[in-house]
């Protein structure tokens, strides 16, 4: 299974946009914040994530999905939201904290719920995989189409949601993907001091479902491997375990300084940047020249812009409407 | 009146969500034990027979993933009902709960509705100890975003199903194992009343006088209101007339039934199975004094759980347990002393 030029488009136009935002988010986010960091002060209060390097596992994944489809998110959903096809006005609206935002400010960026396309977060390590199973036995017991994927993190395969739900998910034969983003880093603990194996996806074996690994970040084989899994979870035959190798450019939050990298990883990880590794991939295979891939990036920084523009000049929710939306 | 059809609570809860069930096909039912064995407490049986294996699901021993699920389930437009088998047990699940399926709603601005029932079983007084025999109703109650409800009858408890099955919130339906009918458990004869064969709902949020008085106002929940009841009726015999009022949800909690009843007999007693600190007894009292203390003639009192784990040893228990001896005491002693001016 080998993605469309229309889907190359996407993915790479998708992923452009991804970066740009988390890169207007970050300069937004620093705003009020020097030269003391309070994490309480500027535009954007309160922790912040961002996904940079993370975009292929994306769109490789989301460019299977259609509306109806179900995706849980992490505490780092950007570049998933994004994917999913989340209204990007609302999502930089409610990281912002504004009322025009997805809930009216009241979940911000770690709590991104957009009932449209069926896209919801949790800022809990691997809880997001209760609620997917949910969603996928909910489509079998009314027998309506869809598939549920929740992205979590490799350092959410050691919890156990992660395990309860993937034997659960295994067990009904519910049409679920699991997508382990391997970031290698869990804050500040590497993968090989939490996690007794090398690979996640050698666990898949435990609930006697497919496992696979993707190495390298690349938005051609996740787009074929979750095509597959995908296919299959549409077709009734149950769940699939997917790790994917993926790069954390960014620090896990904003304001980490990151001292428990080793000497270099950061420049190497930058040299093995996703996005302009897809440009050239592109280029070379001439499957798109310069000019429409600038033109793809250009439309992505406005769409950007737009987005950041309609947050900033939003308006604050009343104060008291956080006394408000507690039940239906 | 000899020919009313009585129930116990376990099989008022089971025709509650047999109802529902048959009306609505979002309804199904899951949790650990639910479908071959009809529920440890029997509120599940005949469920599997009716509707089959799909709608009234065993899980593993997995309440994180089946109750997570659950709030996916609902999230995307059923009904879930899922059991915590003892309340005790949520210590392993409740992120679920409490970060799940309490905040998505409001997290979302309203976009997403989690319409679920949580029914899970509570109390002791049977020597199981600790981990199987607390009521918690307070650790619920304290946590935003889930209602909760306790019923103390058969009556109640099919209304209030019924109410909660249809009820687009989350709703923790706590039901005491020593009410539930079944006879290994011991059971409270006064919780098995008639209950009527066409569906009905109870109001959420609506408490219940349970008898009627003018001295001394006892308010409790579930189990504490049949402790109220014989208290009341040893008091009768003193000459000091005891209102019951029977909460029957604690979220929403009918905070005007419980100011209007004290409002009339100037006592309050809580009788609470929880623990004394911190719980449901200190927010009663809260709930009186916040709108002024003047026409109270006694300082409240709590009839609570006290603050330790709960002991195996039946004398040990037993001493540690509300029971109607004490709350007989208590009035008393509110009924001979006023408050000085």
């Amino acid at each position: 299974m080998q993605p469309t030029k229309a889907e190359l488009g996407w993915m790479y136009r998708t992923m452009v946009i991804s970066r740009r935002f988390e890169n207007a988010i970050e300069k937004i986010y620093m705003e009020g914040k020097s030269p003391v960091f309070n994490m309480a002060d500027g535009p954007i209060p309160g922790e912040m994530h961002l996904s940079d390097g993370q975009e292929p596992v994306a769109v490789g994944v989301c460019a299977h999905l259609k509306p109806e489809d179900i995706v849980t998110a992490t505490h780092r959903p950007h570049h998933q939201a994004i994917a999913k096809g989340v209204d990007l006005k609302k999502m930089a609206a409610e990281i912002f904290g504004k009322a025009s935002g997805l809930s009216g400010g009241r979940g911000g960026h770690m709590h991104l719920f957009d009932a449209d396309v069926n896209f919801a977060c949790s800022g809990i390590i691997a809880q997001g995989m209760g609620p997917a199973a949910g969603g996928a036995l909910s489509r079998k017991l009314q027998g309506k189409p869809g598939v549920a994927v929740s992205f979590i993190g490799e350092g959410a395969a050691n919890q156990g949601a992660f395990h309860e739900t993937m034997n659960l998910a295994a067990l009904w034969k519910l049409p679920m993907i699991c997508v382990i983003e391997d970031n290698a880093w869990g804050i500040s603990v590497a993968k090989s001091a939490a996690t007794s194996v090398q690979k996640n996806h050698v666990r898949a074996a435990s609930y006697g479902i497919p496992g696979h690994y993707i190495s390298d970040n690349d938005p051609w084989k996740i787009y074929e491997v979750a095509g597959e899994a995908i296919e299959r979870a549409r077709a009734g035959e149950g769940p699939t375990l997917i790790e994917i190798e993926t790069y954390r450019l960014a620090g896990h939050f904003m304001g980490d300084a990151e001292g428990y990298r080793p000497e270099g990883e950061k420049d190497d990880l930058f040299a093995r940047d996703p996005i302009p590794a897809m440009r050239q991939r592109l280029l070379d295979e001439a499957t798109f020249n310069a000019a429409d891939l600038d033109q793809m990036e250009s439309e992505a920084q406005s769409g950007v812009d737009e987005a950041i523009q309609f947050a900033r000049e939003s308006a604050d929710p009343a104060p008291e409407d956080a006394l408000t939306a507690v039940f239906a | 009146m000899e020919n009313e059809r009585k129930l116990t609570i376990a099989r008022a809860m089971a025709e509650a969500m047999a109802q529902e069930m048959r009306l609505d096909p979002t309804v199904f039912v899951m949790g650990e034990d639910i479908a071959e064995l009809g529920g440890v407490f029997g509120n599940t049986r005949g469920l599997l027979d009716e509707f089959g294996k799909e709608r009234v699901r065993d899980t593993p021993i997995s309440e994180t993933g089946f109750i997570g699920a659950a709030v996916g389930a609902a999230q995307d437009g059923m009904r879930p009902v899922v059991e915590l088998m003892f309340v005790d047990f949520f210590g392993v699940c409740f992120d679920a709960i409490y970060n799940l399926m309490a905040k998505n709603t409001y997290f979302s601005g309203g976009n997403f509705k989690v319409p679920m029932v949580l029914m899970t079983s509570t109390g002791g007084g049977y020597s199981d100890a600790g981990q199987h025999s607390q009521c918690l109703y307070g650790s619920f109650a304290h946590l935003p975003g889930m209602k909760v409800v306790s019923p103390s009858n058969a009556y109640d408890a099919k209304g209030l199903m019924t109410a909660a099955l249809r009820d687009d919130n989350p709703v923790i339906y706590m039901f005491h194992k020593g009410l539930q009918g079944m006879g290994w458990l011991g059971t409270e004869a006064g919780a098995n009343v008639h209950v009527p064969e066409e569906s009905y709902e109870i109001e959420i949020g609506k408490a219940a006088i349970a008898r009627q008085g003018s001295d001394v106002t006892i308010v409790s929940i579930a189990m504490g209101v049949h402790n109220a009841l014989k208290a009341a009726s040893v008091l009768e015999a003193d000459g000091i007339s005891a209102e019951v009022v029977d909460l029957r949800s604690l979220v929403p909690l009918d905070r005007e039934t419980v100011r209007a009843s004290v409002g009339k007999t100037g006592r309050l007693i809580v009788v609470d199975e929880d623990y004394h600190s911190y719980g449901v007894s200190g927010e009663i009292i809260a709930t009186v004094c916040e709108t002024g203390v003047s026409g109270l003639k006694a300082p409240p009192r709590r009839i609570a759980y006290p603050d330790v784990p709960i002991p195996f040893a039946r004398v040990m228990e037993q001493h540690c347990l509300p029971n109607p001896d004490k709350i007989v005491a208590a009035a008393r002693e509110m009924c001979r002393v006023a408050v000085p001016a």
